[in-house]
Formats: structure tokens, C-alpha cells, sequence
């Protein structure tokens, strides 16, 4: 397609020569851009030589014609204009209802927006409050029948959640105690009190490390596999499939994943503290020739009797908070699977965030009571 | 009379299997095609095999002459874009709203004004009959019927003359598949498009197709509607005579029915 326009004082004219497809439409709507700005009071058009057009382009000149009539400039078609036209002068008078309304913008509507965001957010933990409380209150009354416990579903998310997890925890818990043990011997060295790099490592694993590394992977791999588990299961109406059937999604669904998880998160524990007290043994060894008997009787001096315990009491409470985050945002997404990905980073992140808060609380508590 | 669509030879298979054991019919210009068959007879496989979207085991697709099936994918993706398409469940894409969708075709092809956009997207929801908006929504909160007219509005963006359409009314109210079957007619009327539809409406078949390709036994029977409800296949006399059948398709004959 060619298009010439010439554009003047006496007459404006806008031939076309050729076919007009879908492919000529950003030449063809330049064009008539330029027309509209110059807003001639005559324009004539030329269809003469003009071959078949795509309703596409042909909407446009339509449009960009009657835009100008409507401006009162005189606009005379020659030639046969497009069959299309007398197709699009119906569809242009069809009533197809007001465009959509810009959105307001200004500083009350500002307001009224981040007003509506803070409710949002203040129900969104009144939810999640009632949500933790419904399914304790389920569990408790759960707990007199082992088959309303729904023992092979817990089974199977201890499984998939815990011993999955071994291989990444125990290499994450290796890994970190390597770094540990390195920086703190390194910073230990000049004041020849090396040997004090068993007491960081070993406290450090035991008490904080090991846990907290195991419940961020945890909800990495699992918050957010509960969460997009649950909000498929959403979508596709399976949750109100079993509450039409009399059952109680929360028995069958969220139940088990809650406690799959505090039966897992403790024994991942486990796991990891072995393998950062082995991690700090080795490097020990390597750095500074420390044997493993030196090791475990440097290990015995350093550490109590509750530090062990003080690590491990948390992974239970941790479980719980990855568990609930999960299935509770899994269970809010509706609609669409935009909302799916949405709350999926959610569970992981408020999880993520709601365990280290947990573990502030912790270290106050304990250091309150002297744990 | 001009072919667009010419299938020769179609064979599939899935491991052991055989879906269509040498299917071959043309599909003329201007003309409103149904395929039917039972569930399971390879619909959905044929109408990909059409599309490009799956390589068949044998036998060769044409579309506007060129064939598909031995072409690379760089000319595969510029034949593409001269057909539409709409999916069974509408297959928008939920992170945009309707106005976006309907737009991306033409973002992807070509360099626009915003503008200009608005306005083809305007046509676009004109013409398939939904209210200007509509466009701000996100496909979540289009009712069914409305997410089968803003797929038939994407599947238009970039003025195809070629249009497949796989169970366009499945789910749809009668009225909602009857105002659908109208805008078929229209859009084949206004625009000169050829339409290819799979369907299981038999209201929709009456209504709308001027020939109907059967998928019976791995191959395919093609006729008018008028000569296939004649056909005397087992599977074809129940599936036109059968009570849904004889409601919504003329019947001939002092033998119809069973």
C-alpha cells in the first residue's frame, strides 16, 4: 500500500493507492494523525486506485473521517470507498456503553486507597488469628480418634517435607558451619584462643543456626509447595467438593500438612545440628590440627545441657508457623492463577519473616528464664 | 472454488494407538466447517495438526497453499499469524485485562500509538457484541460467555481471514450459544472469514456449518449436514437419530430415528 497525502492551503488530499492490510496500519494511523493535528476544513480522499482493505485499517479511516465531520470539516470520499465501511457505520452506532472511567487520582482518593489497604491488611491477620485457632481447635477435638488424625495423610507430608529435605538441610547446615568455623577462627587467631572456635560453632549450630537455617529452607521448599497445593486444589473447586460432601477441608487438608510439618521440622533439626558439628569438626581439623577426641571433649566444656534443647524446642513452633502460613494463603486464593503465584510468594515470605520473629521471641524468653 | 485448508493423508498415533488413520478433506473459502466425532476420536489432535501445533506421523497440512507440515519454524510463526484461534476454556491470559489481550497480538506484530491500539481494540470488542467496559476487567471477572467473545476478539486482533474455533459454545446458556452462533454467521458474513469450529452442539452444527467432517474409525466423513444425517454409519445414525439429534437437526426421510 502506498498512501499520498498533501496537505495545503487550497486542498487536502489523502490518496490511496493499493491493498490496505492489518500490516499497513502504523503507516496508515500516522498518516491520519498527522491529518487530525493539521485539521484541515476540507479533505478529500481518494479510493480510486485503492484495492481491498482489512476491517482493521478500514475502522481507523472510519473512525478518523468521522472524527472530523464531527469537527465540521467537509470530507468527500472518491472513488469506491471499502466495503467494510457500511459494515463498521452500524458497529460505530451500536450502543456498546460508556468507555471505562478513567481512575480518580488526587489526594482524597489517595487516602480513601491506602485506607482500604490498611483494612485489608488488619482482617488479613484477624483471618490468619482465626484460621491458627480453628485448626487447633480441630486437632483438639481430633485428638480422642486416631482415624480423624487421618494417620497415613500425616505419614505422607512427614514424609515428603522431612525426609526429602534431608540431603539440602544437612548440605546447607554442613556448609554454613564451614563458614562459621573459618571466620570465627580466623578472628579467634590472634589472641590464641583458637580452641574457642568449637564453643562459637557448637553454640551457634545448636542453639540458632541449625534451626533457623532448617525452617527458612523448610519454607522455601514446602510454605510454598502447601500454599500452591492447596490454591490449585482452590481453583479447581476441590475444596468446596469436600465441604458439599459434610467433610471438613481443614481435618483432611490443612491437618495433616500442620502436623507432618511439626513432626518433621524437629527431627530436620536433628539432622542439621549433626551435620554443622561435623562441619565445624573437620575444618577444625584442618585448620588447626584439632584431633575429633580434642573436639568432642572441647565440645563437652562448651556446651550445657540445655543448649541442645534451647535449638531443638523451636523447630516444633517453627513447623507450625511455615505450616499454618502455607495452607492458610493457599486457601485465599480465588479466582484466577495470578492470585495463585501471588500468594505463593506470600506463604514463603510472611513465613520466612513470622519464624525470625518467632526466634527474637525466643531469645528474649530465654534469656529471661536463663535457658 | 478457492481452498484454504487442505488436509491430505492425516495419520497419528500414540505409541500403539491410531487416532486417524489417513484423514484428508479441504476446506473452502467463505465457508463455516464443522469437525465432530465421540470423545476420544481426535478432535483436539486434529484441529493441532492444523494449527502447526503438532507434527503429524504422516500425510501433509496446507494452509492458503503453502503446506505447514515440512516448513521451518520461523515461516511456521508467519503463517500463524494469519489464522485466529480460540482454546475451549478461552485460554486469556489472567495476568492482563481484557483490553491488553485483545492487544497483544498487535503490540507483538507491529509499533502503535496508544492510541491507535485503543481504537482497534474498540472495534475488536464491537464487533464481537461486548460493552466498551468490559475492557478494564481481568478474565476472572468475565462471566463464560463473555470469556468465549473477548478469545473470538484476540483471535481477530490482526484481521485474520482464517479462523479456528474449538467448542466455542461448550458451556455456554442456550442464549449465550445462540447470540454466538449469530456472531459466527455475522463475522463470516461481514468479514468473508473461513471458519473451521470443532463442536458437540448440534445446535451450533445446524445452525452455523455448511459442512460437517465426522471423525468415525481413524477417518473422516465429509458432506453437508444434510447428507450426513443420510449417512447410515452406525455411529453417526446414533449420534444425529439419537433424541438430542432429532431436536436440533432436520431429519430425512420416514427412517429417521432409531
Amino acid at each position: 500500500m502506498t498512501i499520498q497525502a498533501l496537505l495545503g492551503e487550497a486542498r487536502d488530499r489523502l490518496s490511496i493507492t493499493g491493498d490496505c492490510g492489518i500490516a499497513d496500519v502504523p503507516e496508515l494511523a500516522a498518516r491520519l494523525d498527522a491529518i487530525r493535528e493539521a485539521a484541515p476544513a476540507r479533505l478529500a480522499i481518494d479510493f480510486t486506485r485503492a484495492g481491498a482493505f482489512d476491517i482493521g485499517p478500514a475502522w481507523l479511516l472510519h473512525e478518523a473521517i468521522s472524527g472530523l465531520r464531527a469537527r465540521g470539516a467537509e470530507v468527500t470520499l472518491e472513488g469506491t470507498p471499502p466495503v467494510h465501511f457500511a459494515y463498521l457505520d452500524g458497529l460505530a452506532a451500536s450502543d456498546a456503553g460508556a468507555p471505562p472511567a478513567a481512575p480518580e487520582t488526587g489526594l482524597l482518593p489517595w487516602l480513601a486507597g491506602r485506607g482500604r489497604d490498611l483494612e485489608v491488611r488488619a482482617t488479613g491477620w484477624y483471618a490468619a488469628l482465626t484460621f491458627g485457632g480453628e485448626v487447633i481447635v480441630t486437632a483438639g477435638s481430633r485428638w480422642t480418634r486416631l482415624k480423624g488424625l487421618r494417620v497415613a495423610s500425616v505419614v505422607r507430608h512427614t514424609y515428603e517435607t522431612g525426609v526429602r529435605a534431608i540431603p539440602v538441610v544437612a548440605m546447607i547446615a554442613f556448609l554454613i558451619s564451614v563458614i562459621a568455623a573459618y571466620i570465627s577462627a580466623q578472628q579467634l587467631r590472634p589472641f590464641g584462643a583458637e580452641i574457642y572456635t568449637v564453643d562459637v560453632v557448637a553454640v551457634g549450630v545448636l542453639r540458632e543456626l541449625g534451626v533457623l537455617l532448617t525452617a527458612i529452607m523448610v519454607a522455601g521448599r514446602s510454605g510454598s509447595a502447601y500454599a500452591a497445593e492447596l490454591g490449585v486444589m482452590k481453583l479447581n473447586d476441590e475444596v468446596d467438593a469436600l465441604e458439599s460432601m459434610g467433610l471438613n477441608p481443614l481435618e483432611l487438608l490443612v491437618l495433616p500438612r500442620v502436623l507432618g510439618l511439626v513432626i518433621a521440622m524437629p527431627l530436620l533439626t536433628i539432622v542439621a545440628d549433626a551435620m554443622g558439628l561435623v562441619g565445624g569438626a573437620m575444618l577444625t581439623r584442618y585448620l588447626f590440627d584439632l584431633s575429633w577426641p580434642q573436639f568432642v571433649a572441647r565440645l563437652d566444656d562448651a556446651i550445657a545441657d540445655t543448649t541442645f534443647w534451647a535449638g531443638l524446642i523451636k523447630a516444633p513452633v517453627f513447623g507450625l508457623v511455615i505450616a499454618l502460613t502455607g495452607t492458610l494463603r493457599g486457601l485465599q486464593v480465588r479466582e484466577s492463577s495470578r492470585e495463585l503465584g501471588r500468594l505463593t510468594t506470600v506463604a514463603v515470605v510472611q513465613s520466612i519473616f513470622l519464624v525470625i520473629l518467632v526466634d527474637a521471641l525466643f531469645a528474649v524468653l530465654f534469656l529471661e528464664i536463663d535457658f | 472454488m478457492q481452498t484454504v485448508v487442505s488436509a491430505r493423508d492425516i495419520v497419528n498415533r500414540f505409541g500403539a494407538q491410531v487416532v486417524h488413520d489417513g484423514v484428508s478433506f479441504d476446506v473452502h473459502h467463505g465457508e463455516v466447517f464443522g469437525i465432530v466425532g465421540g470423545s476420544g476420536s481426535g478432535k483436539s489432535v486434529l484441529l493441532k495438526t492444523l494449527l502447526g501445533l503438532r507434527h503429524p506421523d504422516s500425510g501433509t497440512v496446507e494452509i492458503e497453499g503453502r503446506e505447514i507440515t515440512s516448513m521451518g519454524d520461523a515461516e511456521l510463526r508467519e503463517i500463524k499469524r494469519h489464522y485466529g484461534v480460540t482454546f475451549q476454556q478461552g485460554a486469556l491470559f489472567s495476568s492482563l485485562t481484557v483490553a491488553e489481550n485483545v492487544a497483544l497480538p498487535m503490540h507483538e506484530a507491529m509499533t502503535l500509538a496508544p492510541d491507535t491500539v485503543a481504537s482497534l481494540v474498540e472495534l475488536r470488542l464491537r464487533m464481537v457484541g461486548l460493552p466498551l467496559d468490559a475492557a478494564v476487567k481481568y478474565p476472572a471477572q468475565l462471566s463464560g460467555g463473555m470469556v468465549k467473545r473477548v478469545a473470538v476478539a484476540r483471535a481477530l486482533a490482526l484481521d485474520p481471514k482464517l479462523l479456528f474455533l474449538d467448542e466455542p459454545t461448550a458451556g455456554l446458556d442456550p442464549i449465550a450459544a445462540a447470540a454466538f452462533d449469530a456472531l459466527v454467521l455475522y463475522l463470516r458474513k461481514a468479514l468473508g472469514l473461513t471458519v473451521v469450529m470443532v463442536t458437540h452442539d448440534l445446535d451450533t452444527l445446524a445452525r452455523t456449518c455448511d459442512r460437517v467432517a465426522v471423525l468415525v474409525d481413524g477417518k473422516v466423513i465429509v458432506d453437508t449436514l444434510e447428507g450426513i444425517v443420510a449417512n447410515d454409519h452406525p455411529w453417526i445414525r446414533q449420534y444425529f437419530h439419537g433424541a438430542r439429534g432429532r431436536a436440533a437437526v432436520p431429519q430425512q426421510g420416514a427412517d429417521g430415528g432409531t
